[in-house]
């Protein structure tokens, strides 16, 4: 039963669609691995790539971008309600705050002096991808940030639109948008680069094309502005306790609920940053615990972990090349 | 399969919502930002009901408190603002026990500052003020004093010569100070008066309603505490702090059950005059079948007497005259009459075995000073009970001192607890503002209740046990207890942790 909570909380992602292609978790052919990111895709925030008049990356890619997918988005309709409720399916997201919150802080806090003690982030922009119903965008505008939060799905956007509205605090400070970063992107063209920070946290485990996930953040950021990302590692334990324990062993979780494939380890992530523009300042391994609902910070980066990365300010990006290759290498080298 | 049936049933059922569900929540987010343009006064951050020691001592305390800039704090108080120009010649009566754990949140507020200033006159050069463990928190007194250093608090009970001292010779700090609320309440207020940025105070203002938010989801109406005021007024607040004493209306409306009992028992107070000057920093308490007399020191030549007996034995010793109200406290300290030789002997034996195993331990018995007369009009009483709230907190609202528990004063904790309450709120929410947290969300209140209670409850059962075990004359139990006392005595590493623990 834990494991089934654990790996629901840990991925932050409630499924109750079966995933037709099932159990074939290991030595997927690089082509599943495509079709499957392409979904996951949809959902990401990181699509709609026909919108966009920025810089090109490869045409096998733009092929892929689609409208987000609808049965994600149904998925997350039914869920959105539940956002607010501290001690629901969320919990964990909730809990979580108490590591990402300072993490995010601290590490702003280190470039930005605080000039307001009770607001320590006031007049930094901060984005916030993939904020469903705003359980990390709240709190940062609490700090004092104006933060936007998007989200592809509207039910989401809706509920944290209605729950920051109550709090006059929060209203000066709080913006939501029901859009991927990629419309953004497109969107905002001639002032992309407004962002001190950009946030994904428990994003990038459901994106289908990281790579360009990266360039886009790249995109929305200010020189030497902060990327913050929380996501879950691909290794052995983390596939032990989601995958094969609760989905194989026990039979909680109908088997094949989770990719494990999308799940993405800090040295790959670490890389694929870099090859973006990005320097990696910090990598920290977080451990959730079940029975207590807390999070802590680990040394292992095993199964969930923290990451900050600064863009560089000479801006000097690879070419699209070079990053091609690191996907294909990624997708295949399990 | 059964999951797609399953799937297909929940899709179709989502499809017949969806319509009514979207517009529903159109509906409510306009009503909400309609609702918050309407309510141009705001919503404030924290509100505290009750301004008394332990309100307005957490409204200060989080004024001050830096991660707490720009939050708009409330402090609600039924009665006038309580100003001290200059300090009064007759005194208002009502004394706490303040625990160095306690001056250490009122001097972090700046208020210890003008408690030292407030009565130093006669004992300035004495600094410190008084110091003792286990005995009242609450008496009434006339004399000036504030500041006087008590070298020892004595335990004992009347049906044996067990006896305990606790000297400050085993101790590094003092144990406690002896404060007059109102001082405590003139000097927190001061405070307050340099923080009217970050503080709002409203006195004379009475409330008549509390509304509670429905639980945390995203709801249809003002996820807010309301609190309507005599004058009509409705205020809204992301965290209600009841602070409002033993009847607390916070709590009442709430409908938090709380356990508790009269003890039958009734404080007498009065200030003594002692029969002659001595260096009188000794705190005396002894335990008398009808409940625990304490003497504690205010000056060379007065005491203060917190006399906790029945109702009916109060309501006698205040009808007495001066001078049999006298007799009536010295036989109380001095009489024999309850012990028997039985348990005399046993207590005896007892004390010297301890000896033998533990030489030099214990220390050589005092004799408590003699009353001879009573400051006039200082006589006193008041009902004893004890009482405590289940639940501290509700989601958006936190109950603090004697909301949440009331306590016999016979171990002096009424103020300290409350005081205890303060800092640990203020820490935790300091705590939650500085991660961006909604300071009224039930995460950080359960950590909040979880080490109040955890620090309360103990202490309030080992308070109500010795109130209970004090209150026998059944040979057994006092037989146990002489030992007990004994032993304690003996034994100065447990002494020393009873007063690091009351100290706290």
């Amino acid at each position: 039963m834990y494991f089934n909570k654990l790996h629901r909380l840990l991925t932050g992602l409630y499924s109750l669609k079966a995933v037709p292609d099932s159990g074939v978790l290991r030595g997927l052919s690089w082509t599943v691995a495509r079709r499957e990111r392409t979904v996951r895709r949809r959902r990401s925030g990181c699509s709609e790539r026909e919108h966009r008049a920025g810089p090109p990356l490869t045409g096998a890619r733009a092929v892929s971008q689609t409208t987000v997918d609808p049965d994600e988005v149904k998925r997350f309709q039914s869920l959105a309600s539940r956002w607010w409720d501290e001690h629901g399916e969320f919990a964990a997201l909730h809990s979580m705050n108490d590591l990402r919150v300072p993490f995010i802080r601290d590490n702003l806090l280190n470039v930005h002096r605080a000039r307001h003690p009770g607001k320590p982030l006031a007049g930094l922009n901060i984005l916030d991808v993939g904020c469903g119903g705003g359980l990390l965008t709240e709190p940062l505008g609490r700090l004092g940030a104006t933060v936007l939060g998007i989200d592809p799905v509207e039910d989401s956007i809706g509920t944290a639109r209605l729950h920051s509205s109550f709090d006059p605090d929060l209203r000066q400070h709080v913006s939501y948008s029901a859009c991927t970063l990629e419309d953004l992107c497109a969107r905002d063209e001639p002032e992309v680069a407004q962002f001190d920070a950009v946030v994904a946290s428990e994003v990038v485990e459901h994106l289908a094309d990281v790579e360009m996930f990266a360039s886009s953040c790249s995109q929305m950021l200010k020189p030497d502005g902060s990327l913050f990302i929380t996501t879950i590692n691909r290794t052995n334990l983390s596939y032990a306790l989601g995958i094969v324990a609760a989905e194989q062993l026990l039979r909680i979780v109908p088997s094949g609920t989770h990719d494990w494939e999308k799940f993405i380890s800090p040295v790959e992530l670490e890389r694929l940053l870099e090859s973006n523009g990005f320097s990696v300042q910090s990598v920290q391994g977080m451990l959730y615990n079940p029975v207590s609902g807390a999070w802590c910070w680990t040394n292992s980066t095993a199964i969930n972990y923290a990451l900050h990365a600064v863009k560089l300010s000479s801006g000097a990006r690879d070419s699209g090349s070079e990053p091609q290759e690191n996907t294909t290498h990624t997708s295949t080298s399990i | 399969m059964l999951l797609k049936v399953n799937l297909a049933v929940k899709g179709l059922g989502r499809f017949l919502v969806r319509g009514k569900h979207l517009s529903c929540s159109a509906s409510i987010i306009s009503r909400g930002l309609v609702c918050a343009q309407h309510g141009h006064t705001g919503v404030y951050d924290v509100i505290i009901s009750g301004g008394g020691m332990v309100g307005s001592a957490m409204a200060c305390s989080l004024g001050m408190d830096p991660n707490l800039e720009g939050k708009r704090i409330l402090l609600l108080e039924a009665g006038h603002k309580k100003v001290m120009d200059r300090v009064p010649d007759a005194y208002s009566t009502r004394v706490s026990s303040i625990s160095p754990g306690s001056a250490t949140l009122l001097s972090g507020i700046g208020a210890w500052d003008h408690i030292s200033k407030m009565r130093c006159k006669p004992y300035k050069k004495m600094q410190q003020s008084l110091l003792y463990v286990f005995l009242s928190s609450i008496n009434h007194s006339t004399v000036q004093f504030a500041e006087r250093k008590l070298g020892d608090t004595k335990v004992w009970d009347a049906c044996s010569d067990a006896l305990i001292i606790f000297d400050k010779e085993n101790l590094q700090d003092e144990m406690a100070y002896i404060v007059e609320n109102d001082i405590v309440v003139a000097a927190i207020t001061k405070q307050l008066d340099s923080l009217t940025d970050n503080v709002e105070v409203k006195y004379r203002t009475k409330v008549v309603k509390y509304t509670w938010p429905t639980p945390p989801q995203a709801s249809d109406i003002v996820p807010w505490v309301q609190v309507t005021l005599a004058n009509g007024e409705t205020l809204h607040t992301k965290l209600l702090i009841g602070a409002d004493g033993p009847n607390s209306m916070v709590r009442r409306e709430l409908g938090i059950p709380t356990v508790k009992w009269n003890y039958d028992q009734s404080a007498v107070v009065a200030v003594l005059h002692l029969s002659e000057p001595t260096e009188n920093n000794v705190a005396w308490q002894r335990f008398l079948p009808t409940g625990p007399i304490a003497m504690l020191p205010l000056s060379d030549t007065e005491s203060s007497l917190v006399w906790s007996t029945s109702h009916q034995h109060a309501e006698e010793l205040l009808q007495l005259d001066q001078e049999s109200f006298v007799d009536a406290i010295n036989s109380a300290f001095w009489s024999n009459e309850n012990q028997s030789e039985l348990i005399e002997t046993a207590g005896t034996m007892f004390r010297s075995v301890l000896s033998a195993i533990i030489p030099s331990a214990g220390s050589p018995r005092q004799l408590p000073p003699s009353v001879a007369g009573i400051v006039p009009k200082t006589r006193v009483m008041f009902p004893l009970g004890m009482g405590h709230a289940s639940e501290y907190i509700r989601h958006r609202v936190a109950l603090i001192g004697d909301a949440a528990h009331r306590v016999h004063p016979l171990a002096g904790q009424g103020a300290n607890l409350g005081f205890g309450d303060v800092a640990c709120l203020t820490q935790l929410l300091s705590q939650a503002a500085f991660n961006g947290k909604d300071l009224g969300s039930l995460q950080h209140l359960l950590h909040y209740e979880t080490e109040r209670q955890r620090h309360n409850l103990p202490m309030m059962a080992t308070i109500d046990l010795m109130k209970r075990l004090y209150s026998t004359n059944v040979a057994p139990v006092v037989l146990l207890r002489t030992f007990g006392l004994q032993a304690t005595n003996m034994l100065p590493m447990l002494k020393e942790q009873i007063v690091e623990y009351a100290s706290k």
